[in-house]
């Protein structure tokens, strides 16, 4: 009983990373109908800067307990990268898909010597700041507070999205664009500063999730690349450009790496790209998705 | 005509380079004939079928493992064999994949090619009692057509009889790839690309054509990995990874993949480049990654597609651009 919940709650930590980037990446599918392969540079973009960041926060006084804030502040500052990234982006955007995915895999690879350029090749760390709340039990295994605190704050993100896109009206803007760009244009609205919001709020989610995470591990230039392949996992799993479906998508990847990392760590990557091959083989548009092929 | 005075210099200067380059530059014209075969067979996919695979370095891994294994389990080191057994594992891998991966097209096809790209690279990293996981397994010094050649060293039988081995095969297999992609069977491929619904109505077997293209650009991955393989002596499950994947893509838009030879292009251009600015500086990486931006954004034709627009510019007869045997509007 112990070792499942040890499973559960462990998986729903990286759950909740897998689910920002996820859902920085369905966002931008679901509206510009790109596949941003940056999403995963972005994140250990995030990562970097939140341990830069939240290191000079607290030279500059902060008490140590308020870090998670930093990082979350680090996060969002170093989000608006996505700014720069639509311009460019911008370029292209009549070009067949295919030019819009090599053209994301082109700033993977000027990212990734970005960020070997200013923090070098060797791991970086923020030490133990994690410990600082200690730990908790939860149904008799211990936890990291830190980490039941990021299971909440992807947990207020996710509903936070769901209301933004669901009940407010630039929700409603975003929506008729990802339903028909012209239609839209010639309803007034400005589709290319609903494209700069999207992209730059799904770049924003991918970094804060990689600034949140880094407490618990160590940020690695590969790190980025690695994580594409999850978080690519997550939104074939859940349904191309929807929101629920990179929530449940996330859920399952997490639960289901963390459970063969507790096991049989050699199918880790296996297991999940076993399910995701059936999915795409037996139901294309995912779980929740719309888009047919 | 020009065109085909240049290939035959081109291949003539290639013949003579081991006598008047140093070995290092020899070292070097290897993978870029690896990489051509490997990526005029992408090509057949991504340029005449207009299928972007994001996986298709498992083929090329496939092939170096298949080297690596006809050593390490049947004991034999012989560059045929080895090639043999490698067409064998890209049939077997490749058959059922394409099978289920014709059905898919645009961003689907690419997810799903990633997907098993990424699966038989778990698979050679995890389980390495059976590959070797991350140290690879050992590709040995082959026999070419039962000789043992001992005369040679290591870099005089890379740069010796492996080079024109090289050479020789990759001229036979680029001519077997014209062929095809001017067969009815390519003319098929590039209508699925175009409009397959309209093919389909005029009796294209789409979904057949697109598999064939699958096979037979896997074969060619496979061909050009055992290459890589005997080359570097090592069968590295980084092969397989999706980046890999990602610069055979980078190396046939470089070079222009609406032309027959962009792919081979690129591929020179690219390991050249590539092989100075890693002496220049630890961050290539950047600069390919720009250069790979700049050609997508303002030369979607790449090298060759910039040159003859140039050309016919010159000719002053840019109307001519419509009456290009392959369109340049693609559905890729």
């Amino acid at each position: 009983m112990n070792f499942l919940t040890n499973v559960i709650l462990a998986g729903l930590f990286q759950a909740a990373v897998l689910f920002l980037v996820a859902a920085g990446l369905q966002l931008i599918f679901g509206v510009q109908r790109i596949i941003n392969l940056a999403c995963g540079s972005v994140y250990a973009l995030g990562a970097y800067f939140g341990i830069t960041f939240t290191t000079w926060a607290m030279s500059q006084g902060l008490p140590p307990y308020l870090f998670p804030l930093a990082l979350l502040a680090g996060g969002l500052i170093i989000g608006l990268v996505g700014i720069p990234m639509e311009r460019v982006l911008r370029l292209i955007y009549r070009r067949p898909e295919s030019f819009q995915l090599v053209l994301t895999f082109a700033l993977v690879l000027m990212i990734q010597d970005i960020i070997r350029f200013f923090w070098g090749a060797d791991p970086k760390q923020l030490g133990s700041l994690a410990m600082i709340y200690g730990s908790v039990k939860l149904f008799g295994v211990t936890m990291p507070v830190y980490n039941v605190m990021v299971i909440v704050l992807a947990i207020i993100v996710a509903a936070g999205m769901a209301y933004f896109l669901g009940r407010t009206a630039t929700g409603k803007i975003l929506r008729a664009t990802a339903e028909n760009h012209e239609t839209s244009a010639a309803m007034g609205i400005n589709v290319s500063k609903v494209f700069l919001l999207v992209f730059t709020l799904g770049t924003a989610l991918g970094t804060v999730g990689g600034a949140l995470v880094i407490p618990t591990g160590v940020a690695s230039l590969e790190m980025g690349v690695e994580l594409i392949v999850k978080a690519f996992a997550v939104v074939v799993i859940g349904g191309l450009g929807s929101m629920k479906g990179a929530a449940v998508g996330a859920v399952i990847v997490g639960l289901l790496s963390t459970l063969a990392v507790f096991t049989y760590p050699e199918v880790d990557t296996l297991a999940i790209y076993v399910i995701v091959i059936g999915m795409l083989i037996w139901k294309p548009s995912g779980l929740y998705g719309r888009i047919a092929t | 005509m020009m065109s085909r005075i240049l290939l035959v210099v081109c291949l003539a200067a290639l013949a003579a380079a081991p006598l008047v380059l140093p070995a290092y530059f020899l070292t070097v014209l290897i993978p870029f004939f690896a990489y051509s075969i490997i990526l005029l067979g992408f090509n057949l996919l991504f340029g005449y079928g207009g299928q972007l695979s994001f996986g298709h370095a498992m083929f090329v891994a496939a092939g170096a493992y298949a080297a690596a294994a006809s050593y390490s389990i049947l004991g034999i080191a012989s560059f045929e064999i080895m090639l043999a057994v490698a067409i064998v594992a890209a049939l077997c891998l490749s058959i059922p994949l394409a099978l289920v991966a014709s059905r898919f097209t645009g961003i689907f096809f690419g997810v799903l090619t990633l997907s098993f790209g990424m699966l038989l690279h778990s698979i050679l990293f995890k389980f390495y009692h059976l590959t070797g996981g991350e140290s690879g397994m050992r590709v040995p010094r082959p026999t070419l057509l039962g000789m043992e050649l001992d005369m040679y060293n290591k870099t005089g039988f890379l740069t010796g009889p492996f080079y024109y081995y090289c050479l020789i095969l990759l001229v036979v297999l680029g001519y077997i790839m014209w062929r095809l992609v001017r067969s009815p069977y390519g003319l098929h491929l590039t209508a699925s690309r175009d409009n397959p619904v309209k093919a389909l109505y005029l009796g294209v077997r789409v979904r057949w054509v697109r598999t064939v293209a699958f096979i037979v650009s896997a074969v060619y991955g496979a061909i050009g990995g055992v290459m890589l393989g005997v080359l570097t002596g090592l069968a590295d499950p980084e092969l397989s990874y999706w980046t890999h994947s990602g610069h055979l893509v980078f190396m046939t838009i470089l070079g222009g993949y609406q032309q027959f030879l962009g792919p081979a292009v690129g591929s020179l251009v690219m390991i050249l480049v590539q092989d100075q600015l890693m002496a220049e500086t630890q961050y290539w990486r950047f600069f390919v990654g720009l250069a790979l931006a700049l050609i997508v954004i303002a030369l979607p034709g790449g090298i060759l597609g910039g040159l003859r627009r140039l050309k016919l510019k010159k000719e002053g007869k840019a109307h001519a651009d419509a009456r290009q045997r392959r369109p340049a509007r693609s559905t890729a």
